[in-house]
């Protein structure tokens, strides 16, 4: 494949087949040249427009960038906010947006510095790859172990280790193949890898040269892998991966019932609001699976057994749909009048298990107010908000053993785990196999912020495998 | 959808043949998942699934939402998104705009006939009335952009809006480029990029206390070149002026200005008449058209994909103050 002329073609004919969405997430700091690599994938890929290299290039000078030499300093594409040139740091995550003619690419450039574990939940959570950056003279850090284990606490699909700055240790392939052991040794001691859910991969390269970024280096001929663009172009996505895996879940956002207000003209412009008196349907994204007209669904509702009825229809903006999957946004119609309301979930009929008001979950603790022993916070799980207790703090992850430690309590950015009581019933399921029904927020009922992303555990005495305590 | 099921088989079949080397070695030994599906939705259909799912849950969620509508392109996108939220009920929400008085007659026309078109409702905060009042003054510049802040959190207020839909998008700024997608703003409208809340998976949090609000921008993820791809693909209306057409302009600020009523070349300006279209519509007294001969949707997705300019470095004057001129709007309650 020719990733040259890949690039860039990709807006230029309009006729040209749809390309498909992929996001991923860098993390790493400033120092690991991670700025320089975003910049680096979005100026070889040439998403940065003249005027914005301009601008870039006008700093750059202004602060002697490159000393007698001249040149850009990519990292300054990245920057966005006053404080962060000011600083030097990056705060917050960024988005980013480059296209190349197979893949349009959502990028969250999570910065390492402040609040790592935050920012790399936060891009993590919605990612189908990570790229995390090593520095190449550093070699694995402790920054490095916190990073893949929380990709490994949250089945990142593909994890990319950049080890990069391969150029100031002389394209030395020792270096590399060191490197490349520490993280295979950790991606072990994590299971990260290993059960078949998420994928390792190393590349060298270096972000100010551009080795191995968009094209492979000549001056690096011990790598016959791809480079990172190349990867990024070819790995599918999370939900291509999960596609076969998952049954049908559609968490209800609302009902659809043009005549439900009594208004005579509830309906949309140029609708025959007698056509659509009797309309009933409810709104959603499909989470998971994919379901077709005739299936046979069930309604699970706090306080009901589920109860099993058939889809006669799928609507979608006007097109009825034989069929749909995640991460459609549709209307359903269903064959029985159930009195169904936000919240509610509709699975494949059978497949979803018993709702239950006991959550065990991992936490990963997002917010500077530590989590206490007996504290009542909010739980958000799909479209339904709950109250619960936390009950217990069952522990706490060591990143250095990886060992789950004894702990009473959860601060700013630790991972931990905790036994929850919920106010209603939930159908949760097991984050592990299941990466939109299995999370959840934890948030505080006084100022509403988000505390924790949650991941629901099985019960203990359930099976569980042991790799995937964390 | 599933009437793309074709082009989509081919796509993949395409994007299989091509896969060589270490990718396709990689897909092998991931066998238990079978590979790629075949049901891979296209990156437009992804993104409007994504908007529709937030605009439904910010409806869900909130008690008392709106709908930001200028006549811009991106905003006509989000009404067009809402109508497919909902069909086959009503846009359950009203539109608000925020008249600067610079705005462009045609764009005027054009929200006052859409909005009759869906029997939408209609709230206007007007900044002319509040400089009539002497609530607001009148720049040296003459811009009016930096102005629709008081009014627009007047509106907000005096209407109890408690989630108010924009079509900003993270790749027009480096600023917005950190915005959330719900975006909670104090009692002064304010955004504080440092204490932002995460957002995770597809779940967000819009609980708010008694005068926050919060502002909701669905097509965060959507760049220009996907605006005007799903422009062209829904067949969308827009303003005459998004596309090719003569008019009397004079060159100012690297822009080419539109001769009006606000906009009066000073006497070094020269007049000239040019083929000329707008790549963004805001107030008259800011806004740049740029050269271009781009007359229907189709011309407009090729010349976009090739432009070597951001939008607004290409035409707007109210960003070019300084490096951080969004970031400072924003932080004072802007969009």
């Amino acid at each position: 494949m020719s990733t040259d002329t890949a690039l860039l073609d990709a807006g230029l004919n309009s006729e040209a087949l749809p390309s498909t969405l992929f996001r991923f997430a860098t993390a790493g700091s400033v120092d690991d040249g991670k700025s320089t690599l975003v910049g680096r994938l979005l100026h070889d890929s040439k998403a940065i427009l003249a005027d914005t290299l301009d601008a870039v290039a006008r700093t750059s000078a202004d602060r002697g960038f490159g000393g007698e030499k001249g040149g850009i300093d990519l990292a300054l594409l990245t920057d966005g906010l006053r404080a962060e040139r000011e600083q030097g740091i990056t705060i917050d995550v960024a988005y980013r947006y480059f296209a190349t003619d197979r893949r349009s690419f959502i990028l969250a450039d999570c910065p390492g510095h402040v609040q790592y574990t935050k920012n790399t939940v936060t891009g993590a959570s919605t990612a189908d790859a990570v790229v995390v950056l090593i520095d190449a003279r550093k070699g694995v850090l402790e920054q490095t172990r916190r990073h893949l284990s929380v990709l490994q606490l949250l089945r990142v699909a593909h994890v990319i280790v950049a080890v990069n700055k391969i150029d100031l240790v002389d394209f030395s392939e020792q270096v590399f193949r060191d490197i490349e052991a520490d993280v295979q040794k950790v991606a072990r001691e994590l299971g990260l890898g290993s059960d078949g859910v998420a994928d390792l991969l190393v590349v060298p390269v270096s972000a100010l040269d551009g080795d191995n970024v968009v094209d492979r280096s000549e001056r690096t001929p011990w790598y016959t892998g791809p480079a990172l663009l190349e990867v990024l172009e070819t790995l599918p996505a999370a939900d291509e991966l999960e596609a076969d895996l998952e049954s049908f879940r559609f968490p209800v956002q609302l009902v659809i019932r043009p005549q439900g207000a009594l208004a005579p003209d509830a309906v949309a412009g140029g609708l025959d609001v007698e056509a659509y008196r009797d309309y009933r349907a409810y709104a959603g994204q499909i989470t998971e699976g994919s379901v077709k007209v005739g299936d046979e669904v069930s309604v699970i509702s706090p306080g009901h057994e589920p109860r099993t009825t058939t889809v006669v229809g799928i609507d979608f903006a006007g097109q009825s749909l034989e069929e749909a999957a995640a991460p459609q946004s549709v209307a359903v119609r269903l064959a029985d009048e159930i009195d169904i309301a936000r919240g509610d979930t509709i699975a494949a009929a059978g497949t979803v298990r018993e709702s239950t008001a006991d959550l065990y979950a991992s936490l990963a603790w997002l917010s500077p107010k530590p989590l206490r022993e007996g504290q009542k916070v909010l739980v958000k799980h799909g479209t339904r908000t709950v109250q619960a207790l936390v009950r217990n703090v069952t522990g706490k992850l060591d990143l250095a053993t990886f060992n789950v430690e004894p702990a009473s309590n959860l601060e700013l950015n630790d991972i931990g785990h905790a036994q929850l009581r919920l106010s209603a019933p939930l159908p949760l399921e097991n984050y592990l196999h299941h990466r939109r029904t299995g999370a959840f927020l934890v948030i505080d009922p006084i100022d509403g912020n988000t505390l924790a992303a949650g991941l629901v555990k099985d019960h203990p005495g359930d099976h569980e495998d042991e790799r995937y305590v964390i | 959808m599933s009437t793309q099921t074709t082009s989509e088989d081919l796509e993949l079949n395409q994007l299989q043949s091509e896969a060589e080397g270490s990718a396709a070695a990689w897909r092998a030994s991931r066998s238990g998942h079978g590979g790629p599906s075949a049901e891979r939705l296209s990156s437009l259909d992804t993104l409007e699934s994504e908007a529709i799912h937030i605009i439904r849950e910010v409806v869900a969620e909130f008690e008392k939402p709106a709908l930001l509508f200028s006549g811009g392109k991106d905003s006509v996108v989000m009404l067009h998104l809402a109508t497919k939220a909902f069909w086959p009920g009503k846009v359950p929400f009203p539109v608000l705009h925020v008249d600067t008085g610079h705005n462009f007659p045609e764009v005027i026309d054009f929200r006052d006939r859409t909005v009759e078109r869906l029997g939408l409702k209609l709230v206007v905060g007007s900044v002319q009335e509040f400089i009539d009042r002497g609530e607001l003054a009148e720049r040296a510049d003459g811009t009016r952009n930096p102005l629709q802040t008081v009014p627009l959190l007047d509106a907000i207020q005096r209407n109890k809006f408690d989630a108010v839909f924009g079509g900003g998008r993270r790749d027009e700024d480096k600023a917005r480029a950190k915005e959330r997608i719900l975006s909670l703003r104090d009692e002064f409208g304010q955004w504080d990029p440092r204490n932002q809340r995460p957002e995770l998976w597809n779940l967000y949090n819009g609980r708010h206390t008694v005068g926050q609000h919060v502002r909701a921008f669905p097509i965060s993820n959507w760049t220009e070149l996907d605006i005007w791809r799903y422009i062209e693909r829904e067949n969308i209306e827009l303003p005459g002026l998004y596309y090719a057409h003569e008019r009397e302009v004079f060159a100012r600020d690297g822009m080419w200005r539109a001769v009006g009523e606000v906009s009066q070349p000073l006497p070094h300006e020269d007049v000239i008449t040019k083929l000329v279209r707008y790549r963004t519509v805001g107030d008259m007294s800011c806004t740049g058209a740029v050269e271009s001969d781009a007359r229907t949707v189709a011309d407009v997705v090729v010349e976009v994909a090739a432009s070597t300019l951001t939008e607004r470095g290409a035409t707007r004057a109210d960003d070019r103050i300084s490096e951080a001129a969004m970031e400072d709007r924003k932080k004072d309650g802007y969009f």
